[in-house]
């Protein structure tokens, strides 16, 4: 390896150093606040250190890692992403009782994970990856021991997810067996051989490798897990998941579209289409009725994800940056949704969030203008990123003419605003302080102790609220961008 | 700059209130309605030319025009331009916001600094939508102004308020959604077709000339267009969301909803659909014309039906925006100003008529017709007013909405005869309801045993402007036709270039250098030039040298 690959290295490298150094922290003291700052310093200097990695892209580092423009791109909404939760995570920790530093090793590792997958083609890599994001993510759903849902949320992610692995690997092996290739990069030019008992095991390799994917992307028929874990993981690993997973392994999937083989190019759109349609009706229409706000969130995730499968489906210069922006929009309103929930509801509950969040703008304008701001924007209503995401995701739709697929969106986004809108109306409502006004006061005791335990939380959120609001009035620098580093992308 | 500034400063200013609200909940009223009588001084300054503003070049019909660049990667510019439509619709905007923000002065105890912020984005909203020459500029005013009248209906409405803020917002959000489908179609098929991806309404004005037949798909991207304005005017069977959202709001919210909302319906077919689809628009003139007169005799006889005061108002704005859609695919420049003092005259008198619904439901504490009655004996003022305005609502002469709805029967004559002739009932079922709203709730024996206090001087106010505004629109008319004109005579030229096929297929209502001018319409008009039509040399032509209807 020489100096430069190092320097295209150098974010996922100083996120495993960080890592490290934590752990080695860990065993000589156990001091809550280094830890978080530690972690946090680490992955802002991840970030920062971006540009010099992207200015040694595009290359490849050994056979088994890319740097590209793109995973740069995505190590660096990681990092943002992931010391956001970090900060979120902070206060929550502080508040319960318990060990809390592992989870900031935990966060790391899972965050590294995601960075590689987001940088390779080759199987070895997705594979060891994957797995640094699972099992790191096993733990960090069950990291409240005494807490009976996220314990059984952590149990069920660890059984599907491992069956998930499984397809994963056996498809890449049926596929490896087939054609003798043992990278997503290389398969293009590896038609398999003719006769078709061969090429039926070649297809059924990859549709097991996008089996695995799918469950990750928790796209319909593989949701089955989200609402559980989202409800019962704390909120900080509930936003990993929503974002920082979800994101890795759909800048994998953007990939694999890149490079499938010609010929299986139609059954590959038809069964993403079929998909994405499957998962923007399912998660909108299961959302309708849920009454806790994870579950919503959860379900709406899923509906996300269709969306941006419209993005990848259609592909090109406009469907990539239309996937990087979505995903930015995307990753802000999530993490700022469950970062409210999180300083809402430090202790694990099994239901009665809805009644926190009721009448929340009258005691709490932040949080609710936060979340506030995150649910409309992931409505995709005007003046927020969500909407400009939703504007790019439709223009490389309408671009690509999948008419059924913006068809469906369209209704979809429609559909979506009843449960977003549900929740909105929920926090200016007073029904209990409109007959004695002068109540308000009983609800948050000692508000400004409450304010400033959650000083790092509440950075984060005007951050996020912040730029969800900037970038849908202004997002004309971060389109320039992204339209340059989707530039160099073959398309 | 001032056009940008005109929709920034209600914005500022209702942060501004919203703050206030903080120290005293009297403030943000005040606050809100210097605002709002600065901004209607502003504009007026503007229409009568005391102020002369950078863009309006001569010879075009804009007072004003001002353009920055705003998301350049996608071809989207901050573009605004006032033309007279849009100019008669921002008068009506502060006049009636004013309207609204002193008739919730009393009703409004709870969060008034909220309140007073979401009455302002509201109208700042919907003059962006107004302003706006940029499709997605366009779309983004036509969508956030949903957002604080959603909060307005669902924070500060009556018993059923949830319901109704979720359906008004699906149901617009919906339609909305269809034409932003439309519009990046559009700037897709324009930009492949071109290679000039663009938002901008005028650019794409210039691409649409270089393709003047239409498609299937062309066909499609203006129903997109169409659902969204057909929503909001509204049009039945997609006026549902109407009268639940109307009867629910708080008074502000009603005005607002009745007087300035549907008109930016109204507005989106005259300034996007007809100039953008004249061809494809075309093709749908039968059914438009169907639903219109579907809309005035349904809207009509359910409004006499209710027994809820409210939505019987709610109602008669079904009917009335009836005739303005009947103006609209009239296709006809006679009937199309019409409309516009339809629009006008009725965002007056209707949201009149919910002041005073307010007012009554203020101080009875219901909507309901059966405990109304003989109130006449109680409040003769607030009967003198609802009479006024009951009047006005059911076309009486001298009013404008009589002066509207008569040039949009008389431009409907002339091109679609039977579809005049059945509008014409809707004077009928408009005199049914009015008197019954009228008998119900002020003659009739009395049962409201409680003394209620007669409208108070705020109230009077409020009424006195009203009525001084509707009898000047029905006895001088001129002025607002003449505004409206170069905007009209615009779209009718681009009609007839773009789809001269209409000739045939319209009786050649439309021969050039003819004049369809009336002088039967208004006597106290006497002789002065009412409307010149389809004149392409922008001759004038007198009423008198022309001798009545041809």
């Amino acid at each position: 390896m020489s100096h430069a690959d190092f320097t295209a290295l150098l974010p996922q490298l100083i996120i495993a150093g960080t890592a490290i150094t934590v752990l080695v922290v860990l065993t000589v003291r156990r001091h809550h606040g280094a830890v978080a700052v530690t972690t946090v310093a680490g992955l802002l200097l991840a970030l920062a250190t971006s540009p010099r990695a992207a200015a040694a892209a595009p290359r490849s580092v050994t056979t088994l890692i890319v740097v590209d423009s793109y995973s740069i791109f995505f190590t660096g909404l990681a990092c943002a992403a992931s010391a956001a939760i970090a900060l979120v995570a902070y206060d929550l920790w502080r508040e319960r009782a318990g060990d809390a530093e592992e989870f900031y090793v935990l966060l790391l590792c899972a965050t590294l994970g995601a960075c590689v997958l987001a940088s390779t083609t080759h199987f070895m890599a997705i594979f060891l990856g994957l797995e640094t994001l699972s099992v790191s993510l096993y733990a960090m759903i069950a990291y409240c021991r005494d807490d009976p849902l996220g314990l059984e949320g952590g149990i069920k992610y660890l059984i599907l997810a491992a069956v998930a692995s499984a397809f994963l690997l056996f498809g890449m092996a049926l596929v490896y067996a087939q054609s003798g290739v043992i990278s997503l990069s290389l398969l293009s030019v590896a038609e398999p051989r003719e006769g078709s008992t061969i090429t039926a095991a070649f297809g059924v390799g990859l549709a097991m490798i996008l089996v695995g994917f799918g469950f990750k992307l928790a796209v319909v028929p593989f949701h089955m897990w989200t609402p559980d874990i989202y409800q019962g993981a704390p909120p900080p690993t509930a936003a990993f998941v929503a974002t920082i997973s979800k994101g890795a392994v759909l800048i994998l999937l953007l990939r694999m579209t890149n490079v499938v083989p010609q010929s299986l190019w139609p059954h590959l759109t038809v069964i993403l289409a079929g998909v994405a349609v499957l998962s923007m009706f399912t998660g909108n229409l299961l959302a309708l009725r849920q009454p806790d706000p994870r579950r919503i969130l959860a379900y709406s995730s899923i509906a996300h994800m269709g969306y941006l499968l419209v993005a990848v489906i259609a592909g090109g210069k406009i469907g990539l940056a239309a996937v990087a922006f979505y995903l930015i929009a995307y990753f802000a309103a999530m993490i700022g949704a469950f970062a409210v929930l999180a300083v809402l509801a430090p202790e694990p509950t099994a239901s009665g969030l809805q009644e926190l969040l009721r009448g929340l703008a009258w005691r709490r304008p932040l949080l609710a203008g936060t979340l506030v701001t995150a649910f409309l924007s992931l409505a995709g209503i005007p003046l927020t990123a969500g909407f400009l995401g939703k504007l790019y995701v439709l223009s490389a739709g309408v671009d690509a003419s999948n008419w059924l697929l913006v068809i469906s969106f369209v209704l979809n986004s429609a559909l979506g605003l009843y449960y977003y809108l549900r929740v909105v109306v929920s926090l200016f409502r007073s029904d209990h302080t409109l007959s004695v006004p002068d109540q308000q006061s009983h609800h948050s005791p000692t508000p400004s102790h409450r304010l400033s335990a959650h000083f790092a939380t509440g950075v984060v959120l005007l951050v996020l609220c912040g730029s969800l609001i900037w970038l849908g009035i202004y997002p004309g620098p971060l389109i320039a961008f992204l339209q340059s580093m989707v530039s160099g992308w073959p398309s | 700059m001032i056009l940008s500034w005109l929709i920034l400063s209600l914005l500022l200013c209702g942060s501004l209130a919203w703050l206030t609200g903080r120290w005293h909940s009297d403030l943000p009223r005040w606050v809100s309605l210097i605002t709002v009588c600065i901004h209607l001084a502003c504009i007026v300054a503007i229409w009568t030319g005391s102020v002369q503003l950078p863009g309006a070049g001569e010879g075009t019909r804009w007072y004003a025009v001002y353009e920055r660049p705003w998301i350049p990667e996608f071809g989207a510019s901050i573009h605004l331009g006032l033309d007279g439509l849009g100019l008669l619709l921002i008068v009506l905007t502060d006049l009636l916001g004013i309207m609204a923000i002193l008739a919730s002065w009393e009703e409004i105890t709870l969060r008034s600094g909220f309140f007073h912020f979401n009455v302002l984005a509201i109208l700042a909203a919907l003059t962006g939508v107004f302003l706006a020459l940029d499709l997605l500029l366009f779309y983004v005013c036509w969508e956030v102004m949903l957002v604080p009248l959603y909060l307005l209906i669902a924070i500060w409405g009556h018993e059923r308020r949830l319901y109704a803020a979720m359906k008004f917002f699906i149901f617009t959000q919906a339609s909305g959604l269809l034409m932003l489908l439309a519009i990046v179609g559009l700037y897709f098929l324009r930009g492949q077709a071109s290679g000039t991806y663009s938002f901008d309404y005028l650019e794409q004005l210039e691409l649409a000339t270089t393709d003047p037949g239409w498609t299937r798909f062309t066909f499609c991207l203006m129903l997109g267009f169409c659902a969204a304005f057909a929503v909001k005017l509204p049009t039945v069977p997609w006026h549902t969301w109407l009268p639940d959202a109307h009867t629910e709001a708080p008074t502000a919210g009603s005005v607002i909803l009745a007087g300035l909302v549907l008109k930016a319906g109204a507005f989106g077919f005259f300034r996007f659909m007809l100039p953008l689809f004249p061809a494809e628009s075309q093709l749908l003139t039968p059914y438009a014309l169907t639903l219109a007169l579907v809309g005035i005799l349904y809207g009509g006889l359910v409004a006499f039906g209710q027994t809820d005061l409210k939505r019987l108002v709610a109602y008669t704005s079904v009917s009335h925006m009836g005739f303005v859609l009947l103006g609209i695919f009239a296709w006809n420049q006679l009937a199309w100003q019409g409309a516009v003092l339809v629009m006008i005259s009725h965002g007056i008198s209707t949201g009149a008529l919910f002041v005073l619904v307010g007012g009554l439901q203020h101080r009875l504490g219901s909507r309901e017709l059966s405990r109304m009655g003989g109130l006449w004996s109680i409040m003769p003022r607030m009967g003198g007013w609802s009479m006024v305005f009951a009047m006005a609502s059911l076309g009486l002469p001298a009013v404008g909405n009589f002066v509207g709805e008569f040039l949009v029967l008389l431009g409907t004559y002339q091109t679609r005869p039977a579809f005049a002739a059945v509008a014409t009932l809707g004077f009928v079922v408009a005199t049914a309801y009015s008197l019954a709203m009228m008998q119900g709730v002020f003659f009739g024996p009395c049962r409201q045993a409680e003394h209620v206090a007669d409208s108070t001087r705020r109230e009077n106010l409020i009424m006195v402007t009203m009525t001084v505004t509707i009898l000047t629109l029905g006895l001088f008319p001129q002025a607002v036709l003449d505004t409206s004109e170069p905007t009209m005579t615009e779209v009718r030229q681009r009609v007839d270039q773009m789809a001269p096929d209409r000739h045939s297929a319209f009786n050649g209502s439309t021969r050039t250098g003819h004049a369809d001018s009336i002088s039967a319409m208004a006597p106290h008009n006497d002789g002065r030039r009412i409307v010149s039509d389809g004149n392409e040399n922008g001759e004038e032509i007198d009423v008198d040298s022309q001798g009545g209807i041809p």
